[in-house]
């Protein structure tokens, strides 16, 4: 009787957990392997969305109710930008160009604002760099203020191509 | 009399202690750490396809706000600065765009889409003429697309 009371304790004692941990590590090692070569630095983007359908780039024809668009020509010059120009005075900087945006439609762009309302038309140089156009949708798409983005204009489209070859 | 059983008891705890020596590395702070990391990179993984390419430096903007939704029929065009195209990683000129486009359209319309519900991501090198960008937005409105995004990289302001 005593031997078969002192059995099971001491056996109780012996049985030290022992798990098997090589398949469950072999399986921890694989999945870090995998994820770390899944691993694949993506930088954030955006977009700014152009809405420009065949017919309305070449009629050009603006409703009544529509207030005539803002047209901002961007001349190319040397390697990079040699001029802005809207609705046909010179702005010296992006952020000129920015304040007589907003002095023209405000800071309001809810809906039937007068900056829901306006359309900017982007006449560029074809050998004007591209970063300049995204310089000039930043500009009149939106302000940042306080890390809060205040839309402006949200409507951009581009002139017809020059042919200024 | 007291020397016999110590004696014959010596072997046997020697042979206990060198049985456990041998492979009890305690592991937990290990496999803790390992956990860990499997969870940082399951979290950090990125399985969109975002289609990124090397050759192309984005403009950067402030207000390139990553996109809330993504969109419903995605068609990326990415232009080098040498003028040149990459479209599902292939590289050619923008004058035989229109035939990608084509083939693009087919498969847009077989899946009962028309071509106006797909959206043309440019991204289109910083450094690339302006004039190529709008060839490419010419071609792909003779061929009926009209949403457009051109894309940027955001840029946090620091």
């Amino acid at each position: 009787m005593a031997d078969a009371d002192t059995r099971p304790a001491r056996e109780g004692l012996a049985d030290k957990i022992d798990i098997n941990m090589t398949p469950m590590i072999d399986i921890v090692f694989q999945l870090l392997a995998f994820f770390i070569m899944t691993l694949k630095i993506v930088q954030p983007e955006g977009d700014f969305d152009v809405r420009m359908p065949l017919g309305a780039a070449a009629a050009a024809a603006p409703d009544e109710e529509q207030i005539p668009p803002i047209r901002i020509r961007l001349i190319a010059g040397g390697n990079g930008l040699g001029g802005i120009e809207m609705n046909g005075t010179a702005v010296t900087s992006f952020e000129e160009l920015q304040e007589r945006v907003i002095a023209l439609v405000g800071l309001d762009s809810g809906p039937n604002s007068i900056a829901d309302k306006t359309e900017v038309e982007l006449d560029c140089d074809p050998q004007l760099p591209y970063e300049y156009v995204v310089n000039a949708i930043s500009a009149v798409s939106g302000t940042v203020q306080d890390g809060q983005i205040i839309e402006l204009v949200k409507k951009i489209k581009f002139a017809p191509p020059r042919d200024d070859s | 009399m007291a020397g016999t059983p110590s004696a014959t008891f010596v072997p046997m705890v020697r042979r206990r202690t060198r049985g456990p020596s041998v492979t009890d590395i305690d592991m937990t702070p290990m496999i803790d750490m390992t956990f860990q990391l499997i969870a940082f990179f399951m979290f950090v993984v990125n399985f969109s396809e975002a289609e990124q390419d090397d050759r192309i430096q984005l403009p950067s903007s402030q207000l390139a706000k990553p996109a809330e939704a993504p969109f419903e029929v995605p068609i990326t065009l990415q232009l080098t600065s040498s003028g040149s195209l990459v479209y599902a990683g292939e590289l050619f000129e923008v004058a035989s765009l229109g035939t990608v486009l084509e083939r693009e359209k087919t498969v847009i319309l077989d899946t009962g889409k028309e071509p106006t519900a797909a959206t043309i991501i440019v991204r289109a090198d910083g450094r690339s003429p302006t004039g190529e960008v709008q060839e490419i937005i010419r071609i792909c409105q003779e061929k009926g697309f009209e949403k457009f995004a051109l894309r940027a990289k955001y840029d946090d302001g620091g």
